[in-house]
């Protein structure tokens, strides 16, 4: 799964644009990723100008995107 | 906000707000929204524009004006420039406010405005799209509109909900990081500067653009084939750019965005429905500017959308009037444009090099005999320059 870092973000709404699922989402200054419809295909790490977004194996004891809250 | 208009705009962007003022003057019902709690911030953009082509659309005013500039540096790798002048052709905007007074505009002439409300779907009837959903302050809405005008920007899912593919491949973006710095000293407050070459960044260009003499833009773009061949993102460029060229400059505004820049010619409409702006591609392939062209865009659409409602016809078929109008002004350019771009970044620094030891001390250079150097090195560039001339650019 594709985990996003709220500190390095800056909602910029790139990556929305080359998600071939659309499954990104810009709530104003907030990111979501669709879990269910993410197929891990991690284009959105490389669009990305200041790497907020990395692919990570799915976490054991269900999924958690945020790297720190 | 009622439940049914003509038109229904989304993205309150250049492209959106153009589309909206013009809907609106030619007298049809208009919305346009706007999912952010402000119009114009956050700032996404190096802020530059043509004088002559914002003047076909707005008087320029010192409220939104930084900055007139009057020439430009292009930078080899080597430090050495060549100096281009351009008297008074180039602006350097304060978008914030910019945007904001071109969303006025369109309420001048009548449209109804709205910020945060996030449109979160599209209505259709079979393939005709016939509205939106709109998440309007945690209150959803269905609106109603004869013509949806998508100007959504680089995010551009409104035209994926209507099922046009719009997405941005990797290969077709350019990634942008730029801060907004203070305490430099500029030589020339009133002159653009270009950084050329893959020593300055990969696959695009760096800038300065200045907003006062101790206060500029500078950024740059890359492709994202950089980051995936080293790991390194378009900050990681800049922050590099930094250290070397203006180490002491300090950062009151940091700046990161896509721009789709594809050089395609894609369907930009369909039933119900015509996409405006970065949402459709419409940056220039080279420059990677696209605030005058999402205006022209906005513009034309919404002629083609009051002449539509005139005759009550909004099918696929009337609207591509649009693709077609949109082409023949700007878009039959993007082609060769493109071109031009994937010949140059292939071009090894010294190339840039040796050009601007060729130029560097030639005054009162212009962008044509920087071309006919260019055409000497590079014979392979001939084709596509002999478009753009075919199409009467230069
Ligand atoms: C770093 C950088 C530097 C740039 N420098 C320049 C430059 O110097 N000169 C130049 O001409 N161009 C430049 N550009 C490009 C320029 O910023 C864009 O081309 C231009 O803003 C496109 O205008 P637009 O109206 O199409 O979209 P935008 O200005 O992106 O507006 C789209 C609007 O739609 C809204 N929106 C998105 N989704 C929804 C939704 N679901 N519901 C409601 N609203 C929504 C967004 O919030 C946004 O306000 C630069 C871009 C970047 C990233
Ligand atoms: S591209 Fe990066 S910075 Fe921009 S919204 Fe996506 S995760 Fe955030
Ligand atoms: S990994 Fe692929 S599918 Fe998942 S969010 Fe990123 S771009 Fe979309």
């Amino acid at each position: 799964m594709i985990l996003i870092d709220y500190d390095r973000c800056d909602y910029c709404g790139a990556c929305v644009g080359t998600c071939p699922e659309n499954v990104i989402h810009l709530v104003d200054t907030k990111l979501f990723i669709d879990n269910d419809g993410c197929t891990d295909c991690k284009i959105c790490t490389y669009g990305c100008p200041v790497r907020a977004l990395t692919f990570v194996e799915e976490p054991k004891g269900g999924a958690r995107r945020e790297k720190r809250i | 906000m009622k439940s049914a208009y003509d038109v229904v705009v989304v993205g309150a962007g250049p492209g959106g707000s153009t589309a909206a003022r013009f809907a609106a003057e030619l007298g049809l019902d208009v919305l346009l929204l706007e999912k952010r709690q402000e119009i114009g911030a956050p700032v996404r953009c190096a802020e530059g524009i043509g004088t002559q082509v914002l003047r076909r659309f707005i008087e320029p005013d010192p409220k939104w004006v930084a900055q007139v500039i009057n020439s430009c540096r292009i930078y080899a790798p080597n430090g050495k420039y060549i100096r281009l002048e351009a008297p008074g052709e180039g602006l350097i905007l304060e978008r914030k406010i910019f945007d904001r007074r071109l969303a006025e505009l369109a309420a001048e002439k009548g449209a109804t405005v709205r910020c945060k409300a996030r449109v979160t779907g599209v209505l259709q009837e079979g393939e005709t799209v016939t509205g939106v959903t709109v998440n309007a302050m945690g209150q959803e809405h269905r609106i109603h509109a004869q013509i949806v005008i998508a100007a959504d920007g680089v995010e551009s899912q409104v035209a994926r909900w209507a099922g046009l593919n719009t997405m941005v491949k990797l290969a077709e973006m350019d990634v942008a990081a730029q801060y907004l710095v203070s305490g430099i000293r500029l030589e020339e407050p009133d002159a653009c500067w270009f950084y050329v070459g893959r020593a300055y960044a990969p696959g695009g260009y760096a800038w300065v653009f200045p907003k006062r003499e101790n206060l500029a833009n500078i950024g740059l773009g890359i492709t994202p084939l950089h980051t995936i061949k080293t790991g390194e993102t378009a900050l990681d460029v800049l922050n590099r750019f930094m250290a070397k060229h203006f180490p002491d400059a300090s950062i009151v505004s940091m700046v990161v965005g896509g721009i789709p820049i594809d050089g395609k010619t894609r369907p930009i409409s369909k039933s119900g429905l015509m996409v405006v702006g970065d949402a459709a591609h419409q940056a220039d392939p080279m420059t990677g500017g696209g605030i005058a062209n999402a205006m022209i865009a906005g513009q034309i659409a919404a002629q083609v959308a009051a002449k539509a409602l005139r005759n009550g016809d909004v099918s696929a078929e009337a609207l591509k009037e649009y693709d077609r109008r949109w082409h023949k002004e700007v878009g039959r350019a993007f082609k060769p444009l493109k071109q031009i771009v994937e010949e140059v970044i292939e071009y090894p620094d010294e190339f840039f090099n040796e050009l601007a030891d060729q130029l560097h001390d030639r005054p009162r250079l212009n962008l044509v005999d920087v071309f006919k150097i260019a055409l000497r090195a590079s014979p392979r560039l001939m084709w596509s320059l002999g478009q753009l001339v075919a199409m009467g650019w230069f």
